[in-house]
This record gives C-alpha cells, structure tokens and sequence, in this order.
C-alpha cells in the first residue's frame, strides 16, 4: 500500500519530459493515468525514482477521425473511447473492448497509451490494436517513429519501445465490416482467462477478409494471421470455424494461474474464438 | 525522503493548503491530514472502491492517486455530498430502503451514485449494476443498494419535473 519515496514532475511540453528521462535513464517513468504504475508502486514491484506525470502535457488527448484513419491520443482515457459518438461509429469494436476493460472508476484514469505500452499480457488493447492493425507513434530524443502493433510486443513487459521513448498516440485504419471483441473472465475488472478480437468484411456470403487477435494467451498479444486466412473464402460456416480455432490454437502459448491450467485455456480460447466470429460475421 | 510539494486543493468546497511528500496518496491525504474520514480503505490492489471521491467530475479511487497529481483539483467526498439536516436523495434512499449494513462502503457507494446518476439520469437496473462495478460490498448482496439508487433516481427525476 505505501509506495517508496520518489521525485515527482509534472512536464507542461513533451520537451520537458523528454529532458527528464534523458537526465535519470532507467530511473525515470512516465506515469499517464496510474492505474498499472501506481498498483505496482503500492506493491513496490515498480521502482520509480523519478515519476514524471504526463496530465499537463498537451495534445496527447484528441480523437480524430479522418477519412482513412482515426488517430486516438495516448492519453484519451477508456471513459473518453467509451463516450465518444464518433468514435462509436466509425470503429465500434473499440467500444466494445473499453467496456469490457476494469470498472468506471479506472475507466475515467486509465488511458488508451498507457494500456497499450504497459507491456502486460492481460491488458485488452495490445491485442485490440494487432487486430486492427494499428501503429504505435513514438517519440524520443532522437525524433518521432512509427511501430506497428503488430512488432510492438516482445515479451511481459517487453516492448519495442526504448526507454527513453513516449508513445504519444495510436493510429488505426478505418475497420471494414463486423466487429467483436469477446472475452472470458472471471469478474468484472479481471484480465482475460481468454479473448478475441475480431474485424471480418463479407462479400455476399463469402468472406473477403479476416483479421484475428488474442489477449492474455501467452506472454504476448497474438496476432493470428492463419486463422483469419482460415476463414477467407468460406462462408463462415463451422468447417472454417474449426480451422480458424486450429489455427489460432497453433499460435497461441498460455500458462498456467489461478485462471485455470492450460488444457482449459486453450478450451476457452476455442470456445471465445468460435462466439467472436460468429458476432463479427452476423455484423458484417 | 524527497522534496516536500506545495500541494492545493479544494474539498468540499473549502481550500486546503498543505506540503506534502509526493508519495503520500490521496485517500491518506483526506483521512489523515484533513480529517475527512468517510472514504475508507477496503484493499491495496485499487479493486474495491470503498475509496471512492469524485475529483473534477470524475469517480475516482483516491487510493490510485497521488496528492500530488491531484494539485489543483475540486474534490467531493461524502461529506460534502448532503448534511446532518439535510439529506441527498441517494442517502435518504440508502437509509430507507437499506442500502447498507457495516457502512463501510457506503460512502464511496454513494458518492459514485451520485456520478452514475448525473450521466443516467433514469438508469436499469442492469445499468446500475454495470455502473456501481467498481464498488464491492460484503454485507448487502447489493440488492438494496439497486434499490435504493432506483429510488434515489426516480426522487430526483420526481423533483427536477416539478421544478420545470
């Protein structure tokens, strides 16, 4: 509960924040809307020395919607993805997936930036973002970059990014066709046992593409490409069904906690799979 | 120790100045050095809620925020949310319809009520259940606590029409 003792800095420029982190090195974390940092600080399973807080950092909170792309800030909060008209339009799984995610009070701190660079398996945008495609923009003393979702994840809590990077936004091309994001938990504000995101666009009775991710099922997010290639093609029925889940069985790798051994969360994993297909396809 | 903070709030209503290390949370910042006892702490891992203040018009859990980070906010905890003479309909419901046994939860209970309510004026059922997720409590099996924030509602909408 009681955090050790660190500096605090609250930044109004990226400028100012990226001094910081070049001063203190490994020392020195960004800190958005707390709700993974702070936890691990009471815990003291984080060791922050130098906390640098990003709230008065600007242009880090629009959502903007283009013609092709949404551009969301990394620090528009789950509240704000939940609330936002256009946003649940234009890519309604997002929604979706920020309901599913902790509960109201976390919601209105927790920020789409800080869930996507924590780094934690069970965290439900990492996988979100590979479905969609997403790329992650990252700037750091040397400049600005792009890193797709895709590429950003290596291990728990290991990540593309460099330590002395801030990720300042995620870009996602507009989705085509149905959406769902599925998960299985065992509460309200739990990491997934399992869960699926998925994005399919129908032509006819036919799927013309599929794309298919999966959260908590190993030590990354896992962007499944054959298990959406598993479905293009067919109609979706329960012949594709069965591949996509075979396929997707294949790329996954979990471990065994207090969600269950493995043999039941590959089951679970099928089982999720097989409902967020199907809920994408009747939306398609 | 680091360098003390020169840390301003507004709770309740009335400005409160003070140094402070930037380690110390808020929900200690309340409790112990304002004396504002009503939010509680109910567990260490940010899940319970029992916490529960609303801070720039949002329900937040003061235990997952720093006094620091919050320098500069408006703050409103049960205390301030109604009084000894004068009730909130959220309070006059809980204690009509048994909204709560121990205590221990109700004010974060309550004050993240009263946000539920300012966004959904007129919520179901499964909407309350849904928008209360971030508050546990032990002894209520949470029913009357359905209750009483239905009642609550239909008492402010009741009030609001007659006022129009």
């Amino acid at each position: 509960m009681i955090p050790a003792v660190f500096e605090y800095y609250r930044p109004k420029d990226m400028a100012g924040v990226l001094s910081l982190l070049e001063e203190h090195g490994d020392d020195a974390r960004v800190m958005a809307g707390g709700h993974s940092l702070i936890p691990l600080m009471k815990l003291r399973m984080a060791d922050v020395p130098h906390l640098i807080d990003l709230q008065d950092v600007g242009g880090l909170s629009g959502i903007d919607i283009g013609s092709d792309s949404i551009r969301i800030g990394a620090m528009v909060t789950q509240s704000d993805i939940i609330d936002h008209a256009g946003l649940a339009s234009a890519a309604p799984i997002l929604r979706e997936a920020a309901l599913q995610i902790a509960d109201p009070q976390v919601r209105y701190m927790g920020t789409v930036g800080g869930n996507v660079a924590n780094g934690d398996p069970g965290n439900d945008m990492p996988g979100l973002m590979q479905c969609l495609n997403a790329t992650f923009a990252v700037i750091g003393p040397d400049g600005e970059r792009d890193i797709p979702a895709r590429e950003f994840y290596e291990a728990a809590y290991m990540t593309a990014r460099e330590d002395e990077e801030v990720l300042t936004a995620v870009t996602i091309p507009l989705p085509r066709g149905g959406y769902a994001y599925e998960k299985q938990k065992r509460k309200i504000g739990d990491y997934a046992t399992a869960a699926a995101a998925v994005q399919i666009v129908r032509d006819g009775d036919t799927c013309a593409s599929a794309s298919i991710a999966m959260t908590n099922l190993s030590d990354t997010p896992i962007y499944s490409e054959e298990a959406g290639t598993a479905l293009v093609g067919t109609s979706v029925d329960d012949a594709a069904l069965k591949a996509a889940a075979t396929a997707m069985l294949g790329d996954i790798d979990p471990t065994e906690d207090n969600r269950g051994p493995v043999a039941f969360k590959n089951h679970v994993a099928g089982v999720i799979l097989r409902r967020a297909i199907e809920r994408a396809w009747s939306r398609a | 120790m680091s360098k003390k903070m020169h840390i301003k709030l507004n709770v309740n209503g009335k400005d409160e100045e003070f140094l402070a290390e930037p380690r110390e949370l808020l929900i200690y910042t309340l409790r112990e050095r304002l004396n504002i006892t009503g939010p509680h702490i109910g567990c260490d891992t940010s899940h319970c809620g029992a916490c529960t203040v609303t801070i720039n018009g949002k329900s937040v859990k003061s235990c997952t925020m720093f006094a620091a980070q919050a320098d500069g906010a408006e703050i409103t905890t049960i205390e301030g949310i109604g009084g000894a003479d004068e009730l909130h309909p959220l309070q006059t419901a809980f204690k009509e319809h048994h909204g709560l046994q121990c205590g221990f939860c109700t004010p974060g209970m309550i004050t993240r009520a009263t946000k539920l309510l300012e966004e959904n004026p007129d919520p179901t059922e499964e909407e309350i259940r849904f928008g209360m997720a971030g508050n546990i409590c032990r002894c209520t099996g949470y029913q009357n606590i359905v209750k009483s924030i239905r009642a609550a509602a239909a008492e402010m909408n009741a009030a609001k029409e007659a006022a129009e």
